[in-house]
């Protein structure tokens, strides 16, 4: 795979103030406020330096921070993604960035059995604040093996952090906050948001905590919980249903995905009594899963309706536009479940 | 190094390697009493190779193990009390008990563990040298591995990391001829492990495992080119291990008990014996360590009797780094059981 956009580099960040940048570019400029910040802080990774990064998230770092900070690798992930977790043992703060989520794969023993491992199993000895940064994200006809989203399982397992921006504001405050965390994070990013727009605060000192979801648009007709690119989605649904059919959704951006934030989504639901859960993974077994799980059991009484799921088609993606396009969590798969929930359509 | 006969240091180790033999005898007999739990591997027979690589180690380097770990904790200097502690799954075993025979460590002594997934700790150990490295620590690492270990793909990775990198890393191959019951001639294509390192234009050694001298003078160079020269090596220390994989396997299905019985004629503890008495140390001295080193593991299993359980209302401590708990505090409604209960209630570090 390599990366189809370049951005402009990112100015010397102001003081304070904010400005409009791309999710890209906050990541970035996360990555270089953390590293003027703290020496132990490092980014590693295939591409991430001569190349300016995959994605170009990582473009001009080697310039500034030199090669020792920003480190390319081999084609070697379980390598060195195990050597992140052995530096971050050490005290150091790693940032390994995995080309996508889908190789992650070949270095799950890594992120599993070690990183997640190495708080609990050594009974608090010593800790492992790992940053491991990836994309994913379907619907650029990237096919079966690199097309997948498996948030649900880094998610399901105690010992990681998972979170998932779905703007550029929380891509740079939650790559900031899993750089300063002490345990590993993972943080998942999206392919088709890194072009995405948005205001961002420039202050270094501002991060956006880890364990808490956003209330990314108010309404009181139906609650719709999401993350990263299924978050954008919903938004636009909303934005939509509210010009044509006067819905007024509410959206629920949950941000990060363990620690789960299901106060927030309880009370959401709670208002509206209606819950439908986005994903761009399959639902089966997925967070949708999860979050249903927990609003029926949090919210019985609140509920109007059952808690409905969108989520990708469960086959392998296809190559095919046609194909592809049917399997995925669309607008139109969004708009569609909303509007039977609410009675507004068959 | 050499070991000279003026040298006070050979009959501590003849008695590390003394502890070992006697503690690994004891572990044994706890778990047929059911008193030890879990997987439990034992070392018996790989004593030199296990002190003598420790003993090259400087204190400020560090070591990295696979499962079979009881041995390299002890020469490490971990207090056999800790050990036999965590062994039972005692609140003040080296791991809290969360760990247990595969899991020790002890991070004041350079030991970060302890791990069971064979091969997994190359990576780790390689990420530890890169960090040495980012700090100019004039420190190196020692990660030891078995023989099952050199045909993962994490050996592979990390020692072209290493090379590539030049970090100060020392992989130390335990071959003890046989991963699990898969001898190394049936699992490796190329049976002279050591040879490998060529591969990554890496020196590799090997040395045979029961001479405490030779492996000594083999891993205090390496590690010695490590430290100064940032020269990633691969040692090779063949030995034998009498007991089976773990003391569930009789060790029978796979070899001979003349097999067995052959190398227990040539037992490290007795040709270190011959060595000690070849410088001039006494029986009685000799005598004396074995004598300690049976009092010691007495010591131990006691503690660890004594020792209380860990406190279950704190299942969940260490799994998330403390503070953590405000970031989960938001996750409470709709909680299945075991979450609401054990982890919320009170668990995450509270």
């Amino acid at each position: 795979m390599s990366a189809t956009t370049t951005d402009p580099p990112v100015a010397a960040p102001a003081p304070a103030g904010t400005e409009t940048m791309t999710y890209r570019e906050a990541l970035r400029l996360a990555m270089r406020q953390e590293m003027e910040r703290d020496g132990r802080v490092f980014v590693m990774g295939e591409e991430v330096g001569l190349f300016d990064g995959s994605y170009k998230v990582t473009a001009g770092l080697l310039e500034d921070f030199g090669p020792d900070r920003v480190r390319d690798t081999p084609i070697s992930e379980e390598g060195f993604l195990g050597a992140g977790v052995g530096a971050a043992m050490l005290g150091e703060r790693p940032i390994v960035e995995v080309m996508t989520l889908n190789f992650v794969l070949v270095a799950m023993d890594q992120v599993i059995n070690h990183a997640a491992k190495v708080g609990a199993m050594f009974g608090g000895e010593v800790r492992c604040p790992l940053v491991i940064r990836t994309p994913n994200g379907a619907g650029n006809q990237l096919t079966a093996q690199h097309s997948q989203s498996f948030d649900g399982w880094f998610a399901g397992t105690p010992g990681l952090k998972v979170v998932a921006p779905a703007n550029p504001a929380d891509a740079k405050g939650l790559l900031k906050a899993a750089i300063r965390d002490d345990d590993p994070v993972l943080v998942i990013e999206n392919l088709p948001i890194y072009k995405e727009k948005g205001e961002v605060e420039l202050d270094p000192e501002l991060i956006t905590p880890i364990g808490l979801a956003a209330l990314a648009r108010e309404g009181s007709d139906l609650t719709v919980v999401s993350h990263s690119f299924a978050t954008v989605r919903a938004l636009r649904v909303a934005e939509k249903l509210a010009a044509e059919h006067g819905v007024s959704l509410e959206v629920v951006d949950l941000r990060s995905l363990r620690p789960l934030d299901v106060e927030t989504v309880a009370a959401s639901v709670a208002k509206t009594n209606r819950a439908i859960c986005v994903e761009e993974g399959w639902p089966t077994y997925g967070v949708t899963a999860e979050l249903a799980a927990r609003i029926q059991y949090a919210c019985f009484d609140d509920l109007d309706a059952p808690v409905e799921r969108v989520g990708m088609a469960e086959v392998p993606l296809p190559y095919a536009k046609e194909l592809e396009l049917a399997a995925m969590p669309t607008e139109g798969r969004i708009e569609a479940a909303i509007l039977r929930q609410l009675e507004l359509a068959p | 190094m050499t070991i000279t006969a003026s040298d006070p240091k050979l009959i501590g180790l003849y008695g590390s390697m003394a502890l070992i033999r006697a503690f690994e005898e004891e572990a044994e007999r706890q778990y047929k009493a059911a008193r030890i739990g879990g997987y439990c591997h034992l070392s018996s027979g790989q004593e030199a190779a296990t002190v003598g690589t420790v003993e090259a180690l400087a204190e400020e380097d560090l070591l990295v193990t696979g499962y079979r770990c009881h041995g390299f904790a002890l020469a490490r200097g971990v207090p056999a009390e800790a050990v036999m502690a965590e062994l039972y799954g005692r609140r003040d075993g080296c791991a809290h008990g969360r760990g247990g025979s595969m899991h020790l460590l002890d991070v004041s002594r350079g030991y970060y563990g302890g791990w069971g997934i064979v091969g997994g700790q190359l990576p780790i150990a390689t990420g530890m040298a890169l960090s040495l490295v980012r700090r100019e620590a004039p420190q190196a690492v020692l990660c030891e591995l078995g023989d099952g270990a050199v045909n993962m793909g994490a050996w592979h990775e990390s020692l072209n990391l290493a090379a590539v990198w030049r970090l100060p890393v020392v992989f130390l191959v335990i071959n003890n001829l046989y991963g699990m019951g898969t001898s190394v001639e049936r699992a490796s294509a190329e049976p002279d492990l050591f040879k490998r390192a060529g591969s990554y234009r890496m020196t590799g050694e090997r040395v045979d495992g029961d001479d405490l001298e030779a492996v000594i003078e083999a891993s205090s160079r390496l590690l010695e080119e490590a430290r100064s020269e940032r020269r990633p090596a691969v040692l090779e220390a063949v030995t034998y291990r009498y007991r089976g994989h773990s003391v569930a396997d009789a060790g029978l299905a796979y070899r001979t008990r003349e097999e067995i019985e052959e190398h227990r004629q040539v037992d490290p503890l007795e040709r270190t014996r011959t060595l000690l008495r070849g410088h001039g140390v006494s029986a009685e001295e000799i005598e004396a360590a074995d004598r300690d080193a049976a009092a010691t593991v007495l010591r131990a299993t006691e503690f660890a009797e004594s020792n209380p359980a860990p406190d279950v209302d704190r299942l969940a401590t260490g799994v998330y780094a403390p503070g953590s708990d405000a970031q989960f505090e938001r996750m409470m409604p709709g909680s299945p059981f075991g979450e609401r209960e054990l982890v919320f209630g009170g668990g995450l570090g509270r």
